[in-house]
């Protein structure tokens, strides 16, 4: 193992931790105010919807309507599944299955 | 240990999910001149999938300063801070050992799965630890997987296997949009993300979109208080 590469190892663990425990340390001080702690309730959500989105319409890093984007089709197929059943398992046994069956038969 | 079982067992389909980015992060590291003592030993210190493939991407092409790659780490990873915020009031009860061992494993996964389950049955700090402890044992061993198959899978991601993912996150928001306010921070998020991730760089539009959404999220929900 290089010794410079380690130092880069170590550089990026410290600085993801950061990120990672930061807004505890910084938070622990203060408190929350309540403004804040209003708009953190739909943070998830939004991230949700953050990783879900461009996965599906930008598979390639870019917008992608076409037929050919298995992402978006197989996406589809899973939002219906989530909506209808409301059960993870079987939106994610689904869907990639939609996902697979596309690609191995090259539709 | 109920709620450790629990949350590693929600994380199942992730996991599924996690294996095919790990596999590749292993041959990545290898493709890019790392040994595979530097590959997996970033995966076990690191645990941050895309500012892994990021920093490897630039190693790769012989981008080797120490402060662009971390500086570039820290950038990618903005966004826990947000997540971080957000699981601060019931994380800041723990004892400071939990608080360092959660957020040292906290990623956009097992916070998702965390959430998810916080709506259903309220938070629980084991659930989370199982979820976030399964996600790394995942990730450092596929990494390995990876690192050992080496050149006989030149691209996992090819068999579209990622898509678990997102399955996954659609099975946990789909739920959550049962009012208008969080069909709007949903409608303003998928805007600004997909907008984002054309235009931005990086994952900024993870961040990008996290922020405006919520923040619509928090000024509609003054209002409709404001209405009662």
């Amino acid at each position: 193992m290089r010794f410079e590469m380690l130092l880069i190892i170590a550089g990026m663990a410290a600085v993801t931790f950061f990120t990672r425990f930061g807004a505890l340390a910084l938070l622990k001080k203060t408190g929350l105010p309540c403004w804040f702690e209003r708009w953190l309730r739909h943070v998830p959500t939004a991230v949700l919807t953050a990783l879900i989105v461009p996965a599906l319409l930008l598979p390639q890093g870019r917008v992608d309507l076409s037929l050919s984007n298995h992402y978006l089709l197989a996406g589809i197929l899973a939002a219906i599944v989530a909506y209808t059943c409301r059960n993870a398992m079987l939106t994610m046994g689904l869907g990639l299955t939609a996902m697979l069956s596309l690609r191995w038969l090259g539709i | 240990m109920r709620d450790y079982m629990q949350g590693a067992r929600d994380s199942l389909p992730i996991m599924l999910g996690v294996m095919p980015f790990g596999i590749t992060c292993g041959v990545m590291g290898l493709a890019a001149g790392l040994t595979p003592a530097e590959t997996i030993l970033m995966s076990l210190l690191v645990f941050a999938g895309a500012a892994q493939f990021i920093c490897i991407t630039m190693l790769g092409a012989g981008i080797t300063g120490w402060g662009l790659i971390v500086f570039t780490t820290l950038l990618i990873n903005l966004r826990h801070l947000l997540m971080g915020a957000s699981l601060a009031p019931q994380l800041l009860k723990l004892p400071l050992a939990r608080q360092i061992l959660l957020a040292f494993a906290l990623t956009d996964e097992s916070y998702a799965i965390t959430t998810n389950r916080t709506v259903q049955a309220g938070y629980s700090a084991n659930y989370q630890m199982g979820s976030s402890w399964a996600l790394y044992f995942t990730w450092a061993l596929s990494t390995i997987a990876g690192v050992l198959v080496g050149s006989y899978i030149p691209d996992p991601l090819a068999w579209g296997l990622d898509f678990a993912m997102p399955a996954v996150f659609l099975a946990m928001l789909v739920p959550r949009l049962n009012n208008p306010v969080s069909v709007a921070v949903c409608l303003v998020a998928a805007v600004t993300a997909v907008v984002g991730a054309a235009y931005l760089p990086g994952k900024w539009y993870i961040i990008a979109a996290c922020v405006s959404a919520s923040i619509v999220g928090g000024l509609l929900e003054k209002e409709e208080n404001h209405a009662v």
